[in-house]
């Protein structure tokens, strides 16, 4: 047990405060080589991260770097160092406490490198830089400890598989150094300590005390949720009313289209001029930033936000969630009901709103689960070989490398544990070489071998090329919009795909506001306000797919004949499936035919989320086109793909083969757009192509070309290249998400219910009115192509 | 429109006097001559972004360009063949080619007239036979790299012209061919090319109101030519 130093106690005492539980036993273990704490917002995380630092340096300190922190927010790192500044002045402790992010300025940059603070606040990515110059060994010999924040969610990305390598790297310049992750709830906290520790040391898990159980309802409404769709619009009134009650509310809606039009909604109902702000993702950092200065001063009642607000400044004030829309992932949900009431003893308050009827069963199986302590999550995969390319590049800027030292210090790291030699000489080859079976880099290759067997860059002008790369988030392109003829901030961010679609007078939703396109003007999108109802805009952002374990829960739930908890409408509308159809069942796979307008319709429940059952529907139409049944076009949700065609579908098991589904993603859907964005991704991480910079971007000119080239000549060339190997890796995640169906074939092993219904099937009807249908292309696109062309030039006189 | 041969579409039109076909394949077409133009093949551009320092990129599009252009060659069997300049990435850049990227070349170039216009990238003669000519001009035709405002019966490249046509399924956009009835402009055929869109300013002070955009791909689609926002109103 480490006694609390007598100035730390009193300095409890004067605040009125005990000492947590999991703060002591954070200083208990602070020799520990690695620690995992897991605790809920508001328990004193931060603060039991930091107590053994600032006791260690109570006292005379040496000078020297400390502790480094690493969260994935800049804004968080600011709001430590103002958060830590309080005992240190109280306690009047000599200790230097400084931020690094994208944001500090090159001279303070520069400074902090030839004289670094006791405690040092940065990101993953500004640490990767920092290990990217020669000096880093100097910078970090003094290093003891290391403070992973939010560790939960950059274990969710790329980002925390660079930062392990980052740790790596660490650890070799300071053996003795120290870890401690700092997480939200999750589901495997064994799995997580091993990927912060040092492999194979152990790492011990405190689990803070979760507090009481949170206050947790659904929205039940007197008009029943829509069939499909996903606005909620006709939740409004309800969620006013709800806001009314509350000090101050975070509305989650799933999208930032979603979000726009929801505050839109909002807005036009808000009788009362309730202050109600919107944040996502796509407006301008100086709007997200007034935002959220004035969620601290408390001087907002509600905002509607997406996924930005997941993590960040730990809001005292906020009393109420709603999250708007299926929650998709039970962990995701937990960690945004966590966001209320961030006073540690009373209980989040929470309300789901379904915003269809289907999300009705969904939100109330997610209830259950959260009651339940059931929370979801997928296995995390290897480290992604991408981001070791990226890791060696950055190795070699700092200077000249032993291979084999390095292969040892990076399968320390948790994440690349198990990356054999071979597949190490691989990513160091690409690095090398380019990794082509053609060899043709000869003269040029981009590094060496030095006499002494070291590896290094063979022009060190590379190195710009590579810090500026640095990062594993691959944005989609997007062009800023602001007003035309006026100065001023940007209202905000749109893809370049979107921009592509519009044309003058077209208008669209950014930041709450309808504005008119007038056109493009150096790279910029130029508006005006806008007077007629808007064009959607429609945000990448990330569509999550529903869990494997909430979608079986879903299921499980249709099948329990008890649905009680249920509003009449929807148990109504189960107990009509149950009479014209069938429920799906457990490891079985329902299917569904049907006539409707001389179209054969066909519905698959795989419930296996949006991404892999859109993969499907591909994979599907595909096959169907082979085998003459004329598919016309499909549509996805997390549950189900239906097909429609001109033949009917006799024998779907036959459709189902996995073999052939397998082939199929090797074959054609190695073509698919889909693969293409995965492959840009990857080989930007691997430093293939460059990032586009703000402001660095290419603008129009004919000289770049695009990605999909590179992807292209790869396929036809070099099949089995580096960057091909991982992009087909990713593949199995994420956009194309083919695990997910991989586990779904594993899970019903051929047994289909197939069921020929008279008529349009209850549990399939709002599919129907789903948008985003995809039509099947191939060979008809450019039929499609032909007659567009002919109807242009008729119109145009030509 | 008209089908050439089987996997040669094209769009034929007249320029001046010249009966000319745009191929879906991104090249040039005189018949009546037995004339293939073809511009920006950027022979050698993934070795010179290498020896600048940039990235390794895959090391096969001298391969790719090569071939699709020796598959028309043999398809067409032209008495002349003009390259339209940037026919090479910069001149260093004929070092990257290989033995075989040598022998494709020295197959197609035998027993007919080769012509290779300077571009900005390649000025200057390489040393692999063939005719250098800064411009060329032949009956009532002018073959230069870059086009000149005001010039009439003009061929040229440089610009990597490309268009896009709106379909319910998403933007279809392609490298395209630029004509009115003054000029034509070529879109790049080297594998490793970016474009500029039709919409650009650039080409402003170039084509007409009748400036068609013929789009390449497994046909050839001729479309008005799309202005840019600030120019609609014309």
């Amino acid at each position: 047990m480490s006694q609390l130093p007598p100035k730390f106690a009193d300095w409890f005492a004067s605040h009125g405060w005990d000492i947590h539980a999991h703060q002591q036993d954070l200083l208990n273990r602070s020799m520990d080589s690695a620690t995992l704490l897991i605790a809920p917002t508001g328990g004193g995380k931060t603060l039991a991260g930091f107590l053994p630092t600032l006791t260690e340096l109570a006292d005379d300190p040496p000078t020297g770097l400390h502790t480094l922190y690493v969260s994935p927010l800049k804004a968080l790192a600011a709001d430590i160092k103002r958060n830590l500044q309080t005992p240190i002045d109280e306690m009047d402790l000599p200790i230097r406490v400084e931020d690094r992010t994208g944001d500090t300025s090159a001279t303070q940059k520069k400074r902090q490198r030839a004289d670094p603070p006791h405690i040092l606040l940065t990101t993953p990515e500004s640490l990767s830089l920092l290990l990217s110059y020669e000096d880093a060994p100097k910078i970090f010999a003094s290093l003891q400890r290391v403070v992973v924040d939010e560790i939960h969610a950059l274990t969710e990305s790329k980002r925390g598989d660079q930062l392990m390598l980052c740790l790596s790297r660490l650890q070799s310049m300071s053996p003795n150094l120290r870890r401690v992750g700092l997480s939200a709830t999750v589901e495997d906290p064994p799995a997580l300590a091993q990927f912060l520790a040092r492999n194979p040391d152990p790492c011990d898990i405190i689990l803070a005390d979760p507090g009481p159980e949170p206050d947790i309802k659904i929205l039940h409404t007197e008009d029943p949720p829509p069939w499909s769709g996903a606005g909620a619009a006709y939740s409004v009134a309800a969620v006013l009313d709800l806001v009314k009650t509350a000090n101050t509310t975070l509305i989650f809606i799933n999208t930032r289209a979603q979000a726009e039009l929801y505050f839109r909604a909002i807005w036009d109902a808000n009788e009362d001029q309730l202050p109600i702000a919107l944040h996502h993702g796509s407006l301008s950092r100086e709007a997200r930033d007034k935002v959220e200065a004035a969620m601290v001063k408390g001087s907002l009642r509600a905002v509607v936000c997406t996924g930005t607000l997941d993590l960040g400044i730990d809001w005292g004030d906020v009393d109420l969630v709603i999250q708007v829309g299926a929650p998709k992932n039970i962990k995701r949900l937990v960690q945004r009901i966590g966001r209320s009431n961030h006073r540690y003893n009373a209980p989040s308050r929470a309300v789901i709103v379904p915003s269809n009827r289907f999300e009705v069963i969904e939100a109330q199986a997610a209830l259950e689960a959260v009651r339940d302590n059931d929370l979801d999550g997928e296995p995390r995969g290897k480290g992604p070989r991408d981001v070791l390319c990226q890791h060696i590049l950055i190795r070699a800027c700092a200077g000249p490398f032993d291979a084999d030292t390095l292969y040892y210090e990076v399968i320390q790291s948790g994440p690349f544990c198990t990356l054999s030699r071979a597949e190490f000489d691989a990513c160091l080859d690409f690095c090398a070489t380019g990794g082509y079976a053609l060899r043709a880099y000869d003269r040029w290759q981009r590094l060496l071998q030095n006499l002494a067997g070291l590896w290094q860059l063979r022009d060190p002008r590379a190195t710009r090329a590579i810090r500026m790369n640095i990062g594993t988030i691959v944005d989609t392109e997007t062009l800023k919009v602001k007003w035309r003829g006026r100065g001023g901030a940007p209202l905000g961010e749109i893809e370049e795909s979107f921009a592509a679609t519009l044309t003058q007078g077209d208008t669209f939703l950014i930041g709450g506001q309808v504005v008119q396109y007038e056109g493009l003007r150096e790279m910029t999108v130029q508006v005006t306000k806008g007077r007629k109802a808007p064009k959607i805009a429609v945000f990448m952002g990330t569509k999550f797919a529903t869990s494997t374990l909430l979608s079986t829960r879903v299921i499980n739930l249709l099948n329990t004949g008890d649905w009680s908890a249920l509003p009449t409408h929807t148990s109504d509308w189960l107990d009509t499936q149950n009479r014209i159809s069938a429920m799906p069942k457990p490891g079985r796979m329902l299917v569904e035919s049907y006539w409707r307008d001389e179209t054969a319709y066909t519905c698959f429940y795989g419930f296996a989320g949006r991404n892999a059952l859109q993969t499907l529907g591909l994979l599907l139409t595909r096959r169907m086109e082979d085998a003459g049944l004329n598919p016309i076009g499909f549509v996805a949700t997390d549950y189900a793909v239906l097909i429609w065609g001109l033949e009917e579908i006799t024998n779907p098991a036959a459709l189902l083969s996995p073999d052939d589904l397998r082939n199929g993603l090797d074959g054609w859907l190695a073509g698919n757009a889909v693969m293409k964005r995965s492959f840009r991704n990857v080989a930007t991480i691997a430093g293939l192509i460059e990032k586009n910079l703000p402001g660095k971007r290419k603008t129009g000119r004919q000289a770049t070309f695009s990605s999909d080239i590179l992807y292209d000549t790869l396929l036809k060339y070099d099949p089995d290249h580096l960057l091909m190997q991982i992009t087909r890796e990713e593949a199995m995640r994420g956009l194309v998400d083919f695990g997910r169906i991989e586990e779904m074939l594993t899970r019903i092993q051929g047994r289909i219910d197939h069921v020929k219904a008279p008529h349009v099937t209850p549990l399939s009807a709002p599919m129907l009115l789903e948008v985003g249908k995809i039509p099947i292309k191939g060979a008809a696109v450019e039929k499609v192509a032909a007659i567009q062309a002919a109807e242009l030039m008729r119109e145009a006189g030509l | 429109m008209f089908l050439f041969c089987a996997p040669m579409h094209g769009y034929s039109f007249t320029l001046k006097s010249a009966n000319l076909t745009a191929l879906s394949v991104g090249m040039l077409w005189w018949a009546d001559r037995k004339l293939l133009c073809v511009s920006d093949l950027h022979l050698g551009k993934s070795e010179r972004i290498a020896r600048r320092g940039g990235s390794l990129l895959p090391p096969y599009e001298n391969k790719d360009t090569l071939t699709r252009l020796a598959v028309a060659i043999s398809a067409l069997d032209p008495v002349t063949v003009i390259c339209l300049g940037d026919s090479f990435d910069d001149l260093e850049a004929l070092d990257a080619l290989n033995d075989e990227d040598h022998q494709t070349l020295a197959v197609m170039m035998s027993g007919r007239r080769w012509i290779w216009i300077e571009g900005n990238h390649d000025a200057g003669p390489v040393n692999i036979g063939g005719t250098h000519l800064a411009e060329f001009e032949t009956g009532p035709l002018h073959f230069r790299h870059i086009a000149i405002a005001g010039a009439t019966g003009e061929v040229s490249g440089h610009y990597h012209p490309k268009s896009s046509v709106k379909l319910k399924a998403g933007t279809l956009s392609r490298p395209c061919f630029l004509l009115d009835e003054n000029r034509v402009i070529l879109p790049a055929f080297g594998s490793y090319t970016g474009g500029l869109k039709s919409t650009d300013p650039a080409f402003d002070p170039l084509f007409s109101e009748q400036t068609l955009a013929v789009l390449t791909g497994s046909q050839a689609l001729p479309t008005p030519k799309p202005w840019a926002a600030s120019s609609q109103t014309r």
